[in-house]
């Protein structure tokens, strides 16, 4: 570990055979030094790697049956495409006409086939991309690593190219483990995701249960969009709780761990499980009553900010489907209503 | 800058900001390599032609004597049949030899200490340069006299060696071409390092860790990953060692002696004092000089071929 920084705390992962696993989480958060330790580029002090059962964290990287595509393709400069796809392959001791048709065959599957004799340097940034994801499964290794593989590319072949991925990881039933700062991504290919900040696990879960329940404030924080409000717990059963926010809005949340009575909380509320309107029409409590402060168009959907009668401020998004949501004219009133079991009790 | 750029843009040239006047502004150049270079190879060209005057300097008539003289021995009188001269081709095959040698030993030695310094973190890479620069603060003439005194029967390495009890004699290394060849390695190795440093340093150390994770072992990835990729700087080093070596007469003169004398030397005694033969020593000049351009052609050719046309 360099200069003998604590990088990882307490983390424990454990990926099934042909998973799409990811490591999402903000720079710093240590999830490119777990990718680093996975592959053997940086020695763990304390814990096992195991692969299929084996423990292979005494192992060099040259010997563990582990690739990584990297983040800057790192595709030898002097050899040609070719040559670089069958590199692995090589040195694992094929023959050469093993391994360049093994080569060829990889460099068809990325569609590159015909660019075999090029050099990197006259390949664009997608093919190059394509040329070091070849080039690391030439070797059919058990399981698959990817620092940030499309984070140099433009945005457009960056969604072209997750399609891809996620086609190539079913197709060869490989297992990948990806590793990202981009939740849209994460999102997308992922049939797991490890949210990770500060060297720890924060949760791990499909898209779906990350996104709908959070397990703490950084994860509903980080991915999507979230309203965090301060709230205090009124009463509570085992399966939900009435909060109050601000002064007298009642809220019914669910939650993770039990609370009790009087606990200060916070509880996030998804922008786009709040409704708007200008009359009240909630039947089970009175709607929450705001002021409008700005709203931004965006396409799909509008995003209003609301200024509630305590000052507690809201982010609503409403579909432009509904042709309301530009109704609104700044300062008017307007009313909330939140889906229930929309409101969820987080630990900070 | 940009406003003006775009002026002449419009006004379609490409001559770039300064217009017309562009091409005078690379006149300095023209006249530095002109003066310094090109004309004292030419004069060096015309000379070699020359015929020699006895107490140096030149009778302007043209002749072929100088390289007959190089290649032929036509005996004391010139009026024997010619046979091969051999004595001024073994100087030149010892000179080629011994600057071949010091280049390897160079390579040898500046690959890995260049490689050191340039991972070193970036902050105590400077102190390492600067030492390796340090000897330069002191005239080359003046290190080599060092040298000699060093190695010589009772300079301190053999007085060392002899105290230590692992010789009873101490070693003879004066007027060797070991000590030739001990002075033209100590004289170039930093043109040597400091190439390779620039190369190495410019290196993409992903790329190993990319080969590492391939299943190469270290050997193997210094081998067929850095070394190729560092080759343009390695090349430079050899160049930058191997040409000056090839024509060093210092080391030769003060370290070494009848046996170990080299072009250097040879060239530098045809214009010393009133002994000299200025044709002479033109054409050998002209010799080596055709040498070491071959030398370079062969690499540029070999870069061309590497890199292709696409740079």
């Amino acid at each position: 570990m360099p200069n003998g920084v604590l990088a990882l705390k307490e983390v424990s992962i454990n990926v099934e055979n042909n998973e799409f696993f990811t490591l999402l989480g903000p720079s710093g958060c240590g999830k490119t030094t777990l990718l680093r330790m996975i592959a053997g580029f940086e020695t763990i002090t304390e814990g096992t790697i195991k692969l299929f059962g084996e423990n292979i964290e005494r192992l060099p990287a040259n010997r563990r049956p582990v690739n990584t595509v990297f983040q800057q393709y790192a595709l030898f400069p002097h050899m040609n495409v070719l040559q670089n796809v069958a590199f692995g392959l090589n040195m694992l001791g094929k023959s050469d006409i093993e391994a360049k048709s093994t080569a060829q065959r990889m460099l068809d599957m990325v569609q590159l086939g015909q660019y075999a004799d090029r050099k990197p340097s006259q390949l664009s940034g997608g093919q190059q991309q394509r040329v070091a994801l070849a080039r690391a499964l030439a070797p059919s290794p058990k399981l698959l690593l990817l620092d940030e593989p499309l984070s140099a590319l433009d945005l457009k072949l960056r969604q072209a190219m997750r399609v891809e991925l996620k086609q190539i990881q079913e197709e060869l039933g490989i297992t990948f483990i990806f590793v990202t700062h981009d939740q849209e991504e994460a999102l997308t290919m992922s049939d797991r995701i490890a949210v990770m900040s500060n060297g720890e696990i924060q949760q791990i879960g499909t898209g779906k249960e990350i996104y709908e329940s959070p397990g703490n404030v950084f994860v509903a924080d980080f991915i999507g969009e979230t309203n965090l409000l301060n709230a205090r717990v009124q009463s509570s059963n085992e399966e939900e709780a009435i909060c109050l926010i601000g002064k007298d809005t009642a809220l019914t949340c669910s939650f993770t761990e039990p609370v009790s009575n009087d606990d200060s909380v916070t509880v996030s509320i998804r922008p786009e499980r709040i409704a708007l309107s200008k009359v009240s029409t909630s039947k089970k409590h009175a709607g929450i009553k705001g002021t409008v402060k700005r709203f931004a168009y965006l396409g799909t959907d509008t995003q209003c900010m609301l200024e509630l009668e305590d000052g507690t401020d809201i982010n609503v998004r409403v579909q432009n489907a509904h042709h309301n949501a530009t109704d609104f004219t700044i300062g008017e009133s307007a009313y909330i209503e939140i889906d229930p079991g929309a409101a969820r009790i987080l630990l900070n | 800058m940009s406003k003006l750029v775009e002026k002449n843009n419009k006004a379609e040239s490409s001559r770039g900001v300064f217009g017309e006047i562009g091409v005078w502004l690379l006149s300095p150049s023209w006249i530095v390599i002109g003066v310094f270079l090109l004309l004292p190879v030419i004069m060096m060209l015309v000379y070699s032609f020359l015929t020699k005057e006895f107490r140096g300097g030149v009778i302007w008539e043209p002749t072929l004597a100088a390289y007959d003289q190089f290649i032929f021995d036509r005996g004391l009188f010139g009026d024997e049949p010619p046979v091969i001269e051999w004595t001024y081709i073994t100087i030149f095959a010892r000179s080629i030899w011994q600057a071949a040698l010091a280049t390897v030993f160079c390579l040898l030695i500046g690959f890995p200490t260049a490689y050191y310094i340039a991972t070193r973190p970036t902050r105590s890479r400077g102190v390492w340069l600067f030492l390796i620069t340090i000897p330069y603060w002191v005239n080359l003439l003046i290190r080599t006299v060092s040298m000699k005194f060093l190695i010589r029967d009772t300079g301190p390495f053999n007085q060392f060696l002899l105290s230590t009890g692992l010789i009873d004699t101490p070693i003879h290394m004066v007027n060797t071409n070991f000590a030739v060849q001990l002075g033209l390695f100590y004289s170039y190795l930093p043109f040597m390092v400091l190439p390779i440093y620039a190369a190495v340093e410019r290196y993409n150390f992903t790329l190993s860790e990319a080969a590492w994770d391939l299943y190469a072992d270290r050997w193997t990835t210094l081998r067929k990953i850095l070394m190729p990729v560092v080759k343009p700087g390695i090349i430079a080093g050899c160049i930058l060692v191997f040409v000056p070596s090839l024509g060093a007469f210092l080391a030769p003169d003060l370290l070494g002696g009848a046996k170990t004398f080299m072009i250097g030397s040879l060239i530098e005694e045809q214009f010393k004092g009133n002994a000299g033969n200025w044709p002479f020593g033109a054409a050998a000049s002209m010799i080596l000089l055709t040498l070491v351009l071959i030398v370079l052609m062969i690499y540029a050719r070999q870069q061309t071929r590497t890199y292709g046309g696409a740079h």
